[in-house]
């Protein structure tokens, strides 16, 4: 999803500083932007699961941009429940990669943001963390808590010039959901990109990508309990 | 199993394993029943652009749509394209298509300066004419039989505008074809004709044959175009004697009519189909197949005319019938289809035995003629007309198959492998 965003501010010649865990990974997006048209700030790797580097992290980042319009975090984790019931690790990593480290990430981005005093945070979170059901409860938790924690930090940030924007995608047809088999209600993930990038922009705080997971969700979240257990969701 | 990264190592399980791009083949060479498909369209990122030198390197699963979407704006164009760009460049790497310019610039193929392939072993080999040239002669080509292509780096063409000077000429026969196709060949960087395959007797070949160069000119701001689509798979298709009748007769009347240059845009004169997604529903349910073969340069006279003779006479009348003549240039792989001659395109509705037996005849037809069928539109061509047309080329070329990959095709014209 991130990379679909980076092609579209490439195309209209923006410039851009990429930050991933991968180096080759990231060496290949930024290379794509540099062709499709953007100027590369910085290619920075870096394993935002440690959180004590997101200061130097953003330290980087606002000296080599000048002033941020944008900062987007769009780090995620998918594992099936049973392997992280299997393997505790892998549950810690689901847990943190996409809750702890992208809420302190995203409250540090604030806070520099209202330090310039101008600036959007788009942190990427889930429609997964509007129910949390029992074929995703750890992604769907920290989703949750992501979430909330974006509801949050936006009411503590009024006043401060910035905005904080959450986008929920559905199902998208990324590498991160490869294994799983392909229905109506996938989209592409150039299709969320624009839906970030519009929210980015202006509207409302919280979006769903594509739009119609919105009352997708409304029902699901409508749903009684007993019959969330009895669907086995 | 799709392949995000072209770092990653897609083998897993026995395989066979085949790579997969946008699956526009007509016939059964980017399939592989029972075995792997490694689908490289996620594959979809540029690598590099040197202006300069007119060089682009991109992974495998870009789209020539893509491609030209990016360098068109800044003054360059591909130097070949099929009749369709929603191919990936593995693809046409893969085919060594070739379009309404072969005459001048061969094929895709020529157009590559190198690839990088990666093996089942999870070798990753750069490959060109001057390292490792076998393999990139059997790759360029090579029916995605020597592993997975992941990226390329592809010589652009500078033009000033993606427009096209076009003209269109009636022609009478197919004697009028050749020398008609004599004449704009020199004069023409492109040239492509339609034949009307319903007409008999003295009208045989009676056709339109577009001819083009490209427009010396600033070109206009791109229009966005909205696409029409087929939305579902047409129970009964609308594809019959009459209609086809009706259109041809239509078509060629409007050419007649109106001739003159016009300068039009890329789309419509490179990739008419690409308007309407989907339009092979319009074949319905059974589908449709592909006829395309290459005739030698003394045979293609007289093998036109029994191909065109044979598909009137079976009355099963095709929508498209597109014929070129070839130029000398050498195809840089071992089983390129292009070579010096003409070749004849042809579709037909599936149905069933008729269409089987119509293809019998057609393929008998390009045997005794010295032909050859192009394996990316076959799906019924006989093993043994396969290895035959092929004989000289096949034992460089096994040789550098990677040998846990094969296809439906490769099965088919290999019985017992």
């Amino acid at each position: 999803m991130a990379q679909a965003v980076v092609r579209r501010v490439a195309s209209a010649g923006g410039e851009v500083m990429l930050v991933a865990r991968d180096p080759e990974k990231l060496r290949h997006v930024g290379d794509d932007a540099r062709v499709r048209g953007a100027k590369i700030a910085d290619l920075l790797q870096a394993d935002l699961d440690l959180v004590g580097g997101h200061a130097a992290l953003l330290d980087r980042a606002f000296a080599a941009l000048g002033t941020v319009d944008v900062v987007l975090i769009a780090q995620g984790v998918l594992a099936a429940p049973e392997d992280c019931e299997r393997d505790p690790a892998l549950a810690e990593r689901v847990l943190v990669t996409n809750m702890v480290g992208a809420a302190l990430l995203a409250q540090a981005a604030a806070l520099r943001l209202a330090a310039q005093g101008s600036g959007t945070l788009v942190g990427i979170s889930s429609v997964a963390g509007d129910r949390v059901r029992g074929s995703n409860y750890q992604y769907g938790a920290a989703k949750a808590g992501f979430s909330a924690f974006l509801e949050g930090l936006r009411c503590r940030m009024s006043g401060r010039g910035i905005r904080v924007v959450t986008v929920k995608p559905g199902f998208v047809d990324s590498p991160m959901t490869a294994h799983l088999a392909k229905g109506p209600l996938w989209a592409s993930p150039d299709a969320v990109a624009g839906v970030i990038l519009r929210a980015a922009e202006r509207g409302r705080d919280v979006v769903y990508a594509p739009g119609y997971w919105r009352l997708i969700m409304l029902a699901v979240r409508a749903l009684p309990r007993w019959l969330l257990i009895k669907l086995r969701l | 199993m799709p392949l995000h990264w072209r770092t990653d190592a897609p083998f897993a399980g026995a395989g066979p394993f085949l790579p997969h791009g946008l699956g526009r083949s007509y016939g059964d060479e980017c399939l592989n029943d029972g075995g792997v498909l490694i689908r490289t369209r996620s594959l979809d990122r540029f690598i590099a652009l040197d202006e300069d030198r007119a060089l682009l390197t991109c992974e495998a699963g870009v789209t020539l749509s893509e491609i030209l979407k990016l360098v068109e704006p800044l003054g360059f164009g591909l130097p070949v394209v099929p009749g369709t760009k929603l191919v990936t460049v593995g693809g046409a790497i893969a085919n060594d298509v070739h379009g309404k310019n072969h005459h001048r610039a061969g094929t895709f193929g020529a157009h590559v300066e190198e690839l990088e392939l990666l093996r089942s072993t999870g070798e990753r080999i750069v490959c060109s004419r001057a390292s490792h040239a076998p393999l990139f002669a059997a790759t360029v080509g090579g029916l995605g039989l020597t592993g997975v292509i992941v990226s390329a780096t592809i010589r652009l063409r500078r033009q000033p505008s993606p427009r096209v000077d076009a003209e269109t000429l009636a022609i009478r026969d197919l004697r009028e074809f050749f020398d008609l196709s004599l004449e704009s060949d020199a004069r023409f960087e492109y040239t492509v004709a339609w034949i009307d395959c319903l007409a008999r007797g003295r009208h045989l070949g009676r056709g339109i044959l577009h001819r083009g160069n490209p427009a010396q000119e600033i070109p206009p701001p791109p229009r966005s175009s909205r696409r029409l689509a087929v939305p579902f798979e047409l129970p009964v298709s609308p594809l019959n004697g009459f209609t086809v009748r009706a259109f041809n007769a239509a078509y060629y009347l409007r050419h007649r009519l109106s001739g003159g240059t016009r300068r039009v845009p890329r789309d419509p004169f490179f990739f008419p189909l690409d308007g309407v997604d989907r339009w092979n529903r319009i074949y319905g349910r059974a589908g449709f197949f592909q006829f395309q073969c290459q005739l030698p340069p003394g045979a293609a006279e007289p093998g036109l005319r029994e191909i065109l003779s044979t598909v009137a006479a079976a009355g099963e009348g095709s929508f498209l019938a597109v014929l070129k003549n070839f130029g000398e240039a050498t195809s840089p792989g071992l089983l390129s289809f292009p070579r010096e001659g003409s070749t004849v395109a042809l579709d037909f509705p599936n149905r069933g035995s008729r269409t089987l037996r119509l293809f019998e005849r057609l393929h008998a037809a390009v045997r005794e003629h010295g032909g050859r069928i192009y394996p990316a539109k076959d799906a019924l061509m006989p093993a043994d007309q396969f290895q035959t047309q092929h004989r000289r080329e096949l034992p460089a070329f096994r040789a550098q198959l990677d040998p846990a990959f094969s296809s439906s095709l490769w099965r088919r014209v290999n019985p017992g492998e």
